[in-house]
């Protein structure tokens, strides 16, 4: 057992008073999400307090960033959400070409909606299953973890890794669509909408996920804001807030899409909307798929994309390019840049501080899970023990990017 | 893009003295605030009915060594109403205290610890400045932009002991940070570096070391 039963320092409280106990919850538990360290405060069974102790996987990507070039960092961002790389590498790209002026061409940008709406599956399956674990089903992660699994292998297909693609590129992305993928992809959208009405046979009118999840962890409209929410977190508590909608980037205003509100703000709520969402990333994709433009899938910037090695068999200037670019590295212009995308798990930030030389000057990374656990301890005040793992799957935490 | 210049001016013109410049550059507007107005501009910036930056997004420090003032504190807020974006930015020396928004935004509480935690920028009135990111008892900024990659200590299991303990940081290689600039392609700090005269930065290939 990873919870340990400790007594409050004397001094800590004044005194301990009757069924007044603090309890550490983690880090190596099942229900942490990863290596979260909470120190609860309980009257009786009531939280009365929530300390979350993090960086437990702080790996100092930000210092990273700031010795390698551009194109090296990619790689860090597939390592921050692992649930969903390439919706983080997203975030970079689009910072680097906002500050570099690029164009990316239209079948570079369709390529990438498709891989990032096929991210907010991989992501939203994940969560919502476990959440479902976090409250005792065991089925749905299995059937979840199985439909996941045939997601990755179309990251394996596009970019020859199942997780830390480094596939999108300032630019574009690094390589066309392998043959067939686009129908495996379309085939795969329509399995993967009995696999949501199955799982939602099994959890929407569960009697013992409804009483985990219903009315619990509730935020309204006010308490959202005050606690800088975005994502689904923000969209539970009634508030039509989302980037592809209001601040499109790529081709996502060439897409017909909905997005789900909820009503009530609790976790079933949340849980519901996942589900929807889900569905309508589906229509992207199916979208994206029909859509397809051919062209290039990069910019044909060879200052900044790296030519193909059949071009620098046969020229010259190609292969100074390559050449210059995987050692040097290309430079961007002094400046500063926020981006912010619409991530699975809310939003996504990166803030981009450039010197003007090859290497990012400092380069903030703004992840949606940081944000939202920090309201752990408004949210599970007043509830009981139990809800806390509840209120802890709904929030969509992952400790790759909290911790950084 | 004019549009945003002109909400900048509006704002400085709305808080004359807190609002120290503004500017407009790739689209984004950033806004320059005293760090003893800082209060006072959030509060006016979430409430104001034009603006309503009801969102705090981020907070983060950014180390400039050379400067007098090394650290920007730099604000990303986001106005869901109005559909904008706001970046404000203070500037804070090592040791100066930027008074904390956590009275504002209640969001800023982790985004000011961990500006302490990998900066060391204090924030006067946060109701619990503890270390956020780093490990139990560390010591240093490690984000400023002299602290070494590499950190100065490593923790090891000790099988003696019994328990983890820290050393100091034992290189079976020294770090390589390559640098790839080239001294012709505007890398001014390299040809500053340089022996030569004065006035060889500008950039003429031939009068190279």
């Amino acid at each position: 057992m990873s919870v340990t039963l400790e007594n409050i320092p004397a001094g800590n409280k004044g005194g301990a008073e009757e069924g007044q106990i603090t309890l550490n919850f983690g880090p190596q538990h099942p229900a942490a999400h990863g290596v979260l360290r909470l120190v609860l405060d309980l009257d009786g069974e009531i939280v009365t307090r929530v300390d979350p102790h993090i960086g437990l996987l702080h790996r100092g990507t930000e210092k990273l960033i700031e010795h390698k070039t551009y194109l090296q960092n990619i790689g860090y961002f597939d390592r921050l959400d692992y649930v969903a790389p390439m919706n983080q590498e997203h975030a970079y790209c689009l910072a680097i070409e906002k500050l570099l002026g690029l164009e990316v061409p239209k079948r570079g940008q369709y390529i990438r909606v498709l891989m990032s709406e096929l991210g907010r599956l991989m992501n939203h399956i994940l969560n919502v299953t476990f959440q479902a674990m976090d409250v005792g089903a065991l089925t749905p992660p299995l059937w979840g973890m199985d439909a996941r699994e045939t997601m990755m292998q179309f990251y394996e297909r596009v970019s020859g890794s199942r997780m830390h693609a480094k596939y999108f590129r300032p630019g574009g992305v690094h390589q066309d669509l392998p043959p067939g993928l686009l129908e495996d992809m379309d085939r795969f959208c329509d399995e993967y909408l009995k696999l949501c009405d199955d799982l939602d046979a099994l959890l929407l009118e569960n009697r013992i996920f409804k009483q985990r999840n219903v009315d619990i962890g509730v935020v309204n409209r006010a308490e959202a804001e005050m606690w800088g929410f975005t994502g689904v977190m923000l969209r539970s508590a009634g508030v039509a807030w989302d980037i592809r909608r209001a601040q499109p980037y790529e081709c996502y205003s060439e897409l017909d899409f909905q997005i789900p509100i909820g009503k009530n703000g609790d976790c079933y709520d949340r849980y519901v909307m996942r589900m929807e969402e889900m569905r309508q990333s589906v229509k992207i994709m199916k979208q994206c798929i029909a859509k397809m433009p051919s062209g290039p899938v990069s910019s044909t910037d060879n200052k900044v994309v790296p030519p193909k090695r059949g071009e620098m068999k046969s020229s010259m200037e190609a292969l100074i390019h390559h050449f210059k670019l995987y050692t040097e590295g290309f430079h961007v212009p002094a400046g500063e840049a926020y981006v912010g995308i619409e991530a699975p798990k809310g939003e996504f930030g990166v803030y981009l501080v450039s010197d003007g030389t090859n290497k990012p000057y400092r380069c903030k990374i703004r992840a949606p899970s940081f944000v939202h656990l920090q309201a752990m301890d408004y949210m599970n005040k007043g509830h009981m023990l139990a809800d806390v793992s509840a209120v802890l799957g709904s929030l969509d935490i992952v400790f790759g990017e909290v911790d950084r | 893009m004019t549009d945003l210049a002109a909400f900048g001016q509006k704002l400085s013109d709305a808080l004359p003295g807190a609002i120290t410049a503004h500017a407009v550059a790739v689209n984004e507007l950033t806004i320059e605030v005293a760090a003893a107005e800082i209060v006072r501009v959030m509060s006016w910036l979430r409430d104001d009915a034009a603006c309503e930056f009801k969102i705090l997004i981020d907070i983060c420090g950014v180390d400039w060594p050379k400067r007098e003032k090394r650290f920007d504190v730099v604000y990303h807020l986001l106005s869901l109403t109005k559909n904008l974006r706001i970046r404000v930015k203070v500037l804070a020396g090592e040791g100066d205290v930027v008074p904390s928004v956590v009275a504002v935004y209640p969001a800023a509480n982790w985004f000011e610890r961990e500006a302490f935690d990998m900066y060391g920028i204090v924030f006067e009135g946060h109701p619990d400045l503890r270390r956020m990111l780093t490990d139990y008892g560390f010591s240093g900024h490690p984000l400023r932009k002299d602290f070494p990659l590499t950190g100065y200590v490593e923790v090891r299991y000790d099988d003696e002991l019994k328990r983890v303990v820290y050393q100091p940081v034992q290189l079976v290689q020294e770090f390589r940070d390559f640098d790839f600039m080239s001294p012709w392609e505007g890398a001014p700090h390299i040809i500053e570096s340089l022996p030569l005269a004065p006035g060889v930065g500008s950039g003429n290939p031939g009068k190279k070391a």
